[in-house]
């Protein structure tokens, strides 16, 4: 467990706080089918139309597995650097509960898939803190009970019944609202770019029960309470200050927290105690004999293992290897398809130069825009064209900015664009030394005054600019009209 | 016509074109409708049977058709059969009309054969006497010599059992989870086997303990079983427990008698208190092989007397599980003005079960509960290794043990209803095959003084059905067991 | 061990079956009749022992990711005891 640090500290009124943080995620396995039954897990069917009578629970209906189901679980584990266990066994949860047709979540319980890993978490402060992963085990999701389409009665839809989950439980390692939401985040990082979960947070397809204590810094751990299918990262955030508050306000004003599950409000802001969940549970677990142990070959774990991607925190190092700021190089490996976008625009080009161009100009874009990475109307081979001829001093900056703005809004190559509309910088002396003739001539007086204060230069660079259209080199228009009024070389 | 064909004879006489399937078919739909008062059928499917019987004759009729073409059987209501009502001999299951057939009932389909209806059962397979049926007790077709008194005809396939025995059927499917083929089989005088675990899928029959559960043939003879279990058994991908093992021509591998087979007698099998008819049925037994050139071994199994007992833990612990489904959601009996989803539960279910079901359900929930779990559970499948174990040690020495079926001939109806752990101990000699996964068979081997049958039992290795087949016939050609039961039940 | 009124009460709540009251009595007498008898599997040194988790000596059979199945709701409903549309009905639970 992480040592306490005081800065993560909240105050009470009888002093500091300490919040302690652990998180099971419920991540949904990016399969075509569920992981017991060949139905589908395509999000928005019609109810109950993507359910095979295994998943109804119909009499005499046993589970297969799905092969696929399994390599996502290994997958995932093998990205969180943990232990894949060659031997796992499914097991029953037995509850009654309408959406759960057979009267028991198939699960693993004592012996899950994964063992022991670790997520490194990075934090706005530019540090990181390791967060223990205890296990990963698959699991099946329930179906959806829906309360509000009739007064009296609840309806039913088995449709997610079944679907593959890989429950990923942590140690509980987090001490802020802020690490439970970067955990959440770089957990999403990972299956997304293992491919093993969509991450998709509004369909439920990642969704987190929070588990939080608290406590005097270096006490034991106090009671806690688990806030149940929190579906977003801010929601954890919010759910977690909340809840440390209400716990510290009990334990101060002379009460006892009780273990109990809650629930987190997203319109009030609050957790609240869940009365459905209140009698306490005895799930009898015991292992699904319609099954047999889960045996692993090590060669094909090994397999699997060699078609890993770079992983967020390798790729980060990687980045900020080749010259990024560990700022930029979090931000740009936060979600693959935007790591791999940069790599496309940065091939052959300064790192940083490409880094500040996708932050600058085509994030800023997007975000004006309200567009993510995925409908990023300019290639990153086109940006990369455009950072390649700034660097070449074939264009300005400034030209940069707007031959981005029209291949953003008109498409086109930007090389063949720079030539057909006449871009390209102008580095001919002539040309330009015929520029700044033209305004020297129009404004004796600025000669005069630029003489006396030589920092003025800087007006007749822009004059010169707007005179060729923007397209003089600026270096060589300075270096010019330093020379042709005689001005001091430093300045 | 008769009806007192095998099931061999039958499929000979159809393939000569001797007698016609809707001839044969049309007899035993008499004889089920005369058949009755032994309640032995819960739904009888006489138009099916006759569409059936019909398409088997032009199949014939060009010369084609499977390995049970025409031949009408009877299915235990515990197989899920499409567009049947399917009862599983409990109240839960309502009006349950399955929309998907078992492979095993697909399997016999595919191979041609004839449904005459579904047979009566204990509850959920759940007995050993078949009066635990929501459908009511089944009665023997055989009685006590100078006695009108009713007999149980074993269970939990006792609607089975019975319809073979009074020819009802050529022959029936069964299921056996501690005993249920055998047991009932051994008191109706009929041949019943129970496969290696696995033998048959699973799927599509209605699950009682889902570690334990096995479907197979129950016949009039052990020729017939074989036959009957090449058509059940296969391959199921359905079936994460289906063993991927080629299914054999166990027909063929009958010939070849028993010369130098190793025929272990367990001795713990000899217990205190037996009725000395089974202790001397079973020497007799052993004669008969060894007088047909076996070689009798006397072997040990060491924890046979906590089989029941581990038994009744784990499968009632399995049926907890695998009843939960039985809820009133989605199929089955829903209780009326229910206050809200667990009332709604709680009474469904009360309602739906009978007792000796609530009753394992109780156990089952408390041995899986917090704090019991390795008391019980944990420590009963470790038994079960112990258990499984034993057999390994002794097929060093064996290919084969015989043993005796049932503690007894069948007893009437009634008289052991009151007692659970009574009822439970018809399955002493059953239930440890079950617990190791292996293939068990009981075949008839004689009458009792007061002229009921008793049978034998022959166990075999995993996946050597082939084996104790064959040990069987030698059995039943040696005991030469030709005794029916008098026909009482048409007058009644 | 000796199971009580309670401890029926309070399994066949977890069973979600309805015992009547006065059934408790001769419910918790049947049970530990039963439970009596398998004591005996006291007597047993498991020590060492795994427990069995499978009978046959074969490997989980896994099948390819592919969908096979569904499209059923109909075939659902029909045995439904309370349906609307391809819902299934049961009385308002509360969160």
């Amino acid at each position: 467990m992480n040592a306490p640090v005081p800065n993560k500290f909240i105050k009470g009124q009888t002093g500091e706080w300490e919040i302690v943080i652990g998180l099971e995620v419920h991540a949904q396995v990016l399969s075509k089918s569920k992981l017991f039954s060949g139905a589908s897990t395509e999000f928005g069917a019609e109810p109950n139309a993507q359910v095979s009578f295994v998943d109804a629970g119909m009499p005499g209906m046993l589970p297969v597995i799905n092969e696929k189901c399994v390599e996502q679980a290994v997958r995932t584990g093998l990205g969180l650097k943990a232990k894949i266990n060659l031997s796992s066994i499914f097991d029953r949860k037995n509850y009654f509960y309408p959406d759960l047709p057979q009267g028991y979540q198939i699960s693993q319980y004592k012996n899950p898939i994964v063992g022991e890993g670790e997520v490194f978490i990075d934090l706005k402060d530019g540090s990181s803190v390791r967060v223990g992963i205890e296990r990963l085990h698959l699991e099946q999701d329930a179906g959806k009970s829906l309360h509000d389409q009739n007064p009296d009665s609840s309806y039913v839809d088995l449709n997610r019944s079944g679907i593959a989950l890989m429950e990923i439980v942590t140690r509980p390692d987090m001490r802020s609202s802020e690490e439970a939401a970067a955990f959440l985040k770089k957990l999403r990082a990972i299956v997304r770019y293992l491919g093993t979960c969509d991450g998709n947070m509004d369909e439920g397809s990642m969704r987190a029960d929070v588990n939080v204590s608290v406590r005097k810094p270096g006490a034991p751990l106090g009671t806690r309470c688990e806030i149940k299918n929190v579906n977003s990262m801010r929601f954890v955030a919010l759910a977690v200050e909340y809840e440390a508050r209400r716990q510290v306000e009990i334990i101060e004003g002379g009460g006892a927290i009780k273990q109990e599950t809650r629930l987190f409000d997203s319109k009030l802001n609050e957790t609240r105690s869940m009365r459905s969940k209140e009698e306490a549970h005895d799930y009898r677990y015991f292992p699904d004999p319609d099954l047999l142990p889960l045996e692993l070959d090590v060669a094909w774990v090994a397999a699997i293992e060699k078609t890993l991607p770079e992983l967020p925190d390798e790729k980060r190092a990687r980045f900020v290897a080749a010259g990024l700021s560990p700022y930029d190089a979090s931000v740009l490996t936060a979600e693959r398809e935007l790591a791999d976008y940069y790599e496309d625009l940065a091939k052959g080009v300064d790192a940083k130069a490409a880094a500040n161009w996708l932050n600058n100009e085509v994030l800023g874009r997007l975000n004006r825009d309200g567009l993510s990475i995925a409908d990023v109307p300019v290639s990153a081979a086109a940006n990369n064209a455009i950072v390649a001829m700034i660097a070449e001093g074939a264009i300005s900056g400034k030209i940069a900015k707007d031959l981005l703005d029209i291949v953003w809004n008109e498409g086109g190559d930007p090389r063949a664009l720079v030539e057909s509309r006449g871009l390209r910088q102008v580095t001919d002396t002539g040309a330009i030394d015929a520029a700044i003739e033209a305004v020297i001539a129009a404004n004796p007086a600025k000669v005069e005054e630029v003489k006396a204060k030589p920092k003025l230069a800087a007006w007749f660079v822009g004059q010169v600019m707007k005179q060729t259209g923007g397209k003089a080199n600026p270096v060589a228009v300075n270096a010019a009209l330093k020379k042709r009024l005689n001005l001091p070389e430093e300045g | 016509m008769s009806t007192a064909f095998t099931l061999a004879k039958a499929r000979d006489a159809l393939k000569a074109r001797k007698i016609s399937s809707k001839e044969l078919t049309q007899s035993f739909i008499a004889a089920v409708e005369q058949g009755r008062p032994l309640n032995a059928f819960v739904t009888e499917t006489p138009e099916k049977a006759l569409a059936m019987a019909a398409a088997s004759d032009a199949r014939l009729a060009k010369g084609e058709g499977g390995a049970l073409e025409g031949l009408p059987l009877a299915i235990k209501d515990l197989f899920c059969t499409k567009g049947v009502r399917t009862t599983a001999g409990s109240r839960i299951l309502g009006n349950f009309v399955p929309p998907y057939e078992s492979t095993v009932t697909q399997n016999l389909w595919n191979a041609g054969a004839v449904m005459l209806g579904k047979t009566n059962m204990d509850e959920f397979a759940m007995g050993s006497s078949n009066e635990t049926s929501a459908h009511g007790p089944v009665f023997n077709p055989w009685r006590a010599k100078n006695s009108n008194a009713n007999l149980v005809p074993g269970g939990s396939s006792g609607g089975s059992s019975c319809a073979v025995a009074a020819d009802l059927c050529l022959a029936a499917t069964g299921t056996d989870t501690g005993g249920s083929i055998r047991q009932p089989a051994a008191v109706t005088g009929t041949v019943g086997l129970k496969p290696t675990y696995g033998r048959c899928s699973r799927w599509g029959i209605v699950a009682f303990a889902s570690s334990l559960d096995q479907a197979g043939p129950m016949t009039k003879t052990v020729r017939d079983a074989a036959i009957l279990l090449g058509s059940m058994a296969s391959v199921d991908a359905k079936d994460s427990t289906s063993m991927d093992v080629p299914v054999p021509d166990y027909e063929k591998l009958l010939e070849g008698g028993i010369k130098g087979l190793k025929v272990g007698i367990p001795k713990e099998y000899r217990m205190d208190g037996a009725p000395p008819e089974i202790a001397a049925l079973w020497d007799k037994g052993a004669d008969w092989l060894k007088a047909q050139g076996a070689e009798i071994v006397e072997v040990s199994l060491p924890h046979t007397k906590y089989a029941l007992p581990t038994y009744y833990i784990v499968a009632p612990a399995e049926c907890s599980s695998n009843l939960a489904r039985y809820d009133g959601v989605r199929f089955g009996h829903r209780a009326k003005s229910a206050r809200d989803i667990t009332d709604l539960y709680e009474k469904s279910r009360a309602e739906g079960f009978g007792a000796e079901v609530q009753r394992r359900i109780l156990i089952g929930t408390y041995v899986l509960s917090a704090g019991y779990y390795d008391a019980y559970y944990a420590r009963a499948q470790k038994l079960r290794t112990l258990i499984a174990r034993d057999f390994t040690e002794a097929y060093r020495k064996c290919d084969v043990l015989l043993t005796p079926a049932t503690p007894g001939p069948a007893f009437a109806v009634g008289d052991k209803s009151d007692d659970p752990v009574a009822m439970y101990l018809n399955d002493v000699f059953t239930v440890t095959v079950n617990l190791a996964g292996l293939p068990g068979l009981a075949v008839p081997a004689g009458l009792t003084e007061t002229g009921l049958p008793l049978g034998l039992q022959l166990i075999g290795k995993a996946f050597d059905e082939a084996t104790v087949l064959r040990a069987g016939l030698a059995i039943e050609q040696a005991a030469g067991f030709a005794h029916k039961p008098a026909n009482w039940w048409r007058a009644a | 061990m000796s199971v009580d009124k309670d401890t029926v009460r309070r399994i066949a709540k977890l069973a979600r079956l309805a015992v009547p009251e006065e059934n408790l009595a001769p419910m918790a007498d049947a049970l530990n009749g039963i439970f009596n008898w398998v004591e005996m599997l006291g007597e047993v040194n498991v020590e060492g022992v795994p427990a069995m988790t499978s009978v046959i000596a074969q490997k989980l059979k896994w099948r390819p990711d592919a969908v096979t199945d569904g499209g059923n709701a109909d075939a659902l409903m029909a045995n439904a005891p309370e349906h609307e549309g391809t819902f299934f009905v049961v009385p308002k639970v509360v969160e």
